[in-house]
């Protein structure tokens, strides 16, 4: 490390780093990371979001643990709002209420680190849609999936549990609530609800309970789980988009030292920034105007947060259905909305790598990223699942919706339990035909370069539109696509006349197989594609007809209706002697 | 005596210790009821004949032509001159068109004529009265008992902030954001719509007055929040944060992702 420096800087620099690395050994492990080169696009940024809004909610809510009490003996507050002087509340309200006005800055705190928690949850979606959209999570990263499975649920408890610690009447709500929800689950129900609550609800013990897992448990398993998530990204290196010069085998991109270093810093503070902007304009969560909670009082339009709602929506649109089987009561209202919805969605996203590796037989690596459209079941499938998550999430929000457009309450409902049934299956057809199409443009391009604009009439007064090459890197792009054949269809028994013992589990396959992969628009070869951009290279339009303007006296059949075929120039001389 | 003994068993005796016995019952009756205060607020015999003008005018077709109601509405004898100042008052009344429920509006009549018809529906039977001044002075009531008031016995359709919430088939429980001490003490004597009555012997006076001063805190309160997103809750807040919060951070990605090409 002995180079010679200059500059008084660098001489500093390197008398730190040679410091530095005499006692820890560092210079070989920063010389090799810090140059570590990663893929360039937006949408790679949006897990970032997740977590810079991820430490946002660390640092403000260490601040909130300072005033905050976690307990539910009553008292009379005393505080300065006075629209709840000398209300009996709870501990925990109270010491909420003292955070948003007497604590200085307490209030900007609070609302930071509830609008942080709100975006970690949204970031964290719209990067999981990013990574299944591009095909990110195929092999070797399908463990990196489950560990984002994971943080997501995790966060979905993070949310839970914090909303519910300032005790206030909405969030007592929810609370009832999740009680209610751990009471319909069959047999233990009853027992999982006391054991939880520490008795009759709401009790004494659920608020510390709660703050527990809230500021020790959660956040210590998420964060553990982004270190692993980040650890796998590190050294199964980022996926990259197609492009020029992109392949499996390389990634192409800036170095982490200076390039994303200043990126991701800066992007870090734009995060900040703005939170802290909303935190302080904008009210989140007015817990003063709810009042304490007590389980005789309910407000109405009590909703959980953004990303409890597809839940509630769930449980707001599942008709009424209710046995008694053996003298237990099976509440199939709130079973199914509550704990086999989520159940079902959450296990799907976990298994559906596995599922869709199997399903296609894919075994190869995939470092680069798949376009949507060249998936059109797996695109199908997310939007559809979407849309499904969506008309739950509208549903959450049902009554508020009913009475902000004037529209009736019930109607809503029922035109949304229908949406719910058979919107997830025309999104599913729609987004295939979509990304069918774009296939077929794409195969078109590749075959005969892109529609300039530019209509020409010719001199025997023909029009054509002229075709241009696609410049290198949407050529990449597109050419990119990878084709997988079909499974075979098995065999039901050998040459021999043995049965195949594996057949209906091959038969499946080779069924899911098709259906997953047969509409595929199949690309071109390699060599079809450069004839093809070739050809809409040379200016072929534009001589074919000249020279057929000079052949015009030899044609007996003229040319005033010969048709330019769009897509597919031919010479004049091949028009003609399709004719004839 | 002989005059009293002698015609007793007269037929007459009976018509008259019948009209004797329900007369004193009658008295009786109106001196240890409190209806007495709403028969207190009635109106001048003018303007119970200017309100009849106007009921038969603009009421009867839906109330019938002696407020029996019809299959059109319902009826108004024993409903009140309060009932009567809310839906007409808050526009609500005439319908504009038939629906789920009344909707407010630019009222059609003046304070007056209101007064008037007021009357005379107060005419034909007692019935919650008009509030008094001293009914409607909030400002010796505790605000946050009324906040406690509100939320036990409001909040469940008026939703916590007073911002109105759904009720079943297009039905709605209004926002109270523009709703007067009147209109208040008026809707809870006279349950509208699908709103319960909150009579004086459930929800006595004092308590009245809590919760209005409690809506009219709410009323004014400021957000020390800053924008309030229409103190909906979760709804309005979600949806700030995907349509504008999100949006700035896509924005703010795609910026940083340019400029490195």
């Amino acid at each position: 490390m002995s180079t010679t420096a200059d500059h008084p800087v660098e001489k500093i620099g390197e008398a730190s780093a040679q410091y530095v690395d005499e006692r820890l050994g560092s210079n070989k492990f920063l010389g090799r990371n810090l140059g570590k080169v990663f893929p360039d696009h937006w949408s790679f940024m949006l897990g970032e979001i997740a977590l810079y809004s991820f430490i946002i909610v660390l640092l403000t809510g260490t601040f909130l643990t300072f005033f905050y009490n976690p307990s539910m003996v009553e008292v009379i507050y005393n505080g300065s709002y006075v629209p709840l002087k000398g209300v009996q509340m709870s501990e925990a309200y109270a010491s909420s209420l003292n955070i948003s006005f007497e604590v200085r800055g307490g209030l900007l705190i609070r609302q930071m680190h509830h609008w942080s928690a709100l975006i970690f949850v949204a970031a964290m979606a719209v990067h999981m849609f990013r990574v299944f959209f591009t095909g990110a999570f195929r092999k070797p990263r399908e463990f990196n999936w489950l560990v984002g499975v994971g943080l997501t649920a995790l966060a979905l408890g993070a949310g839970f549990t914090g909303y519910s610690l300032p005790d206030d009447l909405l969030s007592g709500t929810g609370l009832q609530i999740i009680r209610g929800i751990l009471q319909s689950i069959p047999l233990v129900g009853t027992w999982a609800a006391f054991l939880v609550f520490g008795g009759e609800f709401p009790g004494t013990d659920i608020i510390p309970r709660l703050y527990a897992a809230h500021i020790l448990l959660i956040p210590g398993i998420l964060l553990a789980l982004i270190s692993v998530h980040l650890m796998m990204v590190w050294t199964q290196k980022h996926t990259q988009f197609p492009g020029p010069g992109r392949t499996n085998d390389n990634v192409v991109g800036y170095p982490l030292l200076p390039v994303y270093m200043a990126k991701a810093g800066g992007f870090f503070f734009i995060v900040f920034g703005i939170i802290a902007l909303i935190g302080g304009l904008v009210t989140v969560n007015p817990i003063w105007i709810f009042g304490p909670y007590t389980p005789d009082q309910v407000s109405a339009g009590t909703q959980p947060d953004w990303y409890i709602g597809w839940l509630d929506g769930a449980l707001r649109l599942m008709p009424n259905w209710e046995n008694v089987i053996a003298g237990f009561t099976i509440s199939w209202n709130v079973l199914i909305p509550s704990v086999i919805i989520p159940g079902i969605l959450f296990t799907g996203l976990a298994l559906y790598p596995f599922l869709e590796a199997w399903a296609s037989g894919d075994k190869r690596e995939h470092n680069l990223l798949e376009r949507p459209r060249n998936a059109p079941v797996r695109t199908g499938i997310g939007v559809a699942a979407i849309v499904f998550y969506g008309i739950l999430w509208i549903g959450g929000g049902n009554d508020v919706i009913a009475t902000t457009f004037n529209l009736s309450f019930n109607a809503l409902s029922w035109t949304l339990r229908i949406t719910l049934i058979i919107g997830p299956p025309i999104a599913f057809l729609i987004t295939k035909r979509i990304c069918l199409g774009l296939q077929r443009k794409d195969r078109e391009k590749l075959l005969h370069g892109y529609e300039s604009g530019r209509v020409l009439r010719l001199p025997h007064g023909e029009f054509i539109e002229v075709h241009q090459p696609l410049n290198y890197k949407e050529l990449a792009v597109i050419s990119a696509k990878e084709d997988l054949a079909v499974l075979p269809a098995p065999e039901k028994t050998d040459a021999d006349g043995v049965r195949n013992p594996t057949y209906r589990v091959d038969q499946l396959r080779h069924k899911l197989s098709s259906w997953f992969l047969r509409d595929n628009i199949t690309r071109p070869t390699d060599a079809e594609i450069e004839a093809g951009q070739a050809h809409a290279s040379h200016t072929a339009a534009l001589e074919a007809p000249l020279n057929e303007y000079e052949l015009q006296d030899e044609d007996p059949v003229g040319h005033g209706g010969v048709l330019h075929h769009p897509g597919m120039p031919m010479t004049n001389q091949e028009q003609i002697d399709q004719r004839q | 005596m002989k005059f009293l003994s002698a015609r007793r068993r007269n037929p007459i005796v009976a018509v008259i210790l019948l009209i004797a016995a329900l007369g004193a019952v009658g008295i009786t009756f109106s001196a240890v009821s409190n209806i007495q205060p709403a028969q207190a607020a009635l109106g001048t015999q003018t303007q119970v004949e200017e309100g009849k003008k106007l009921y038969l005018e603009g009421c009867s077709s839906c109330h019938g032509l002696d407020a029996q109601g019809s299959m059109n509405g319902p009826t108004l004898i024993g409903v009140g001159a309060a009932a009567v100042h809310f839906q007409v008052a808050t526009g609500r009344m005439p319908l504009a068109a038939p629906g789920a429920q009344a909707v407010a509006k630019d009222p059609i009549y003046n304070e007056e004529q209101v007064a008037a018809m007021s009357a005379y529906i107060a005419a034909l039977a007692p019935g919650p009265a008009i509030p008094t001044a001293e009914d409607l002075d909030y400002s010796g009531a505790d605000v946050a008992e009324g906040g406690v008031l509100f939320r036990i016995n409001c909040a469940q359709c008026h939703q916590a902030a007073g911002q109105g919430g759904a009720l079943t088939a297009g039905k709605y429980a209004p926002n109270l954001m523009e709703s007067t001490p009147q209109e208040i003490y008026e809707a809870m004597v006279s349950g509208p719509q699908s709103m319960p009555v909150f009579a004086n012997e459930t929800l006595p006076i004092a308590e009245k007055q809590a919760i209005t001063s409690y809506i009219m805190a709410l009323q004014e309160a400021p957000n020390p929040g800053g924008l309030s997103l229409g103190r909906l809750g979760p709804v309005t807040e979600g949806l700030f944060m995907w349509v504008v919060v999100f949006a700035a951070f896509i924005a703010a990605a795609v910026w940083i992702g340019i400029k490195a090409r």
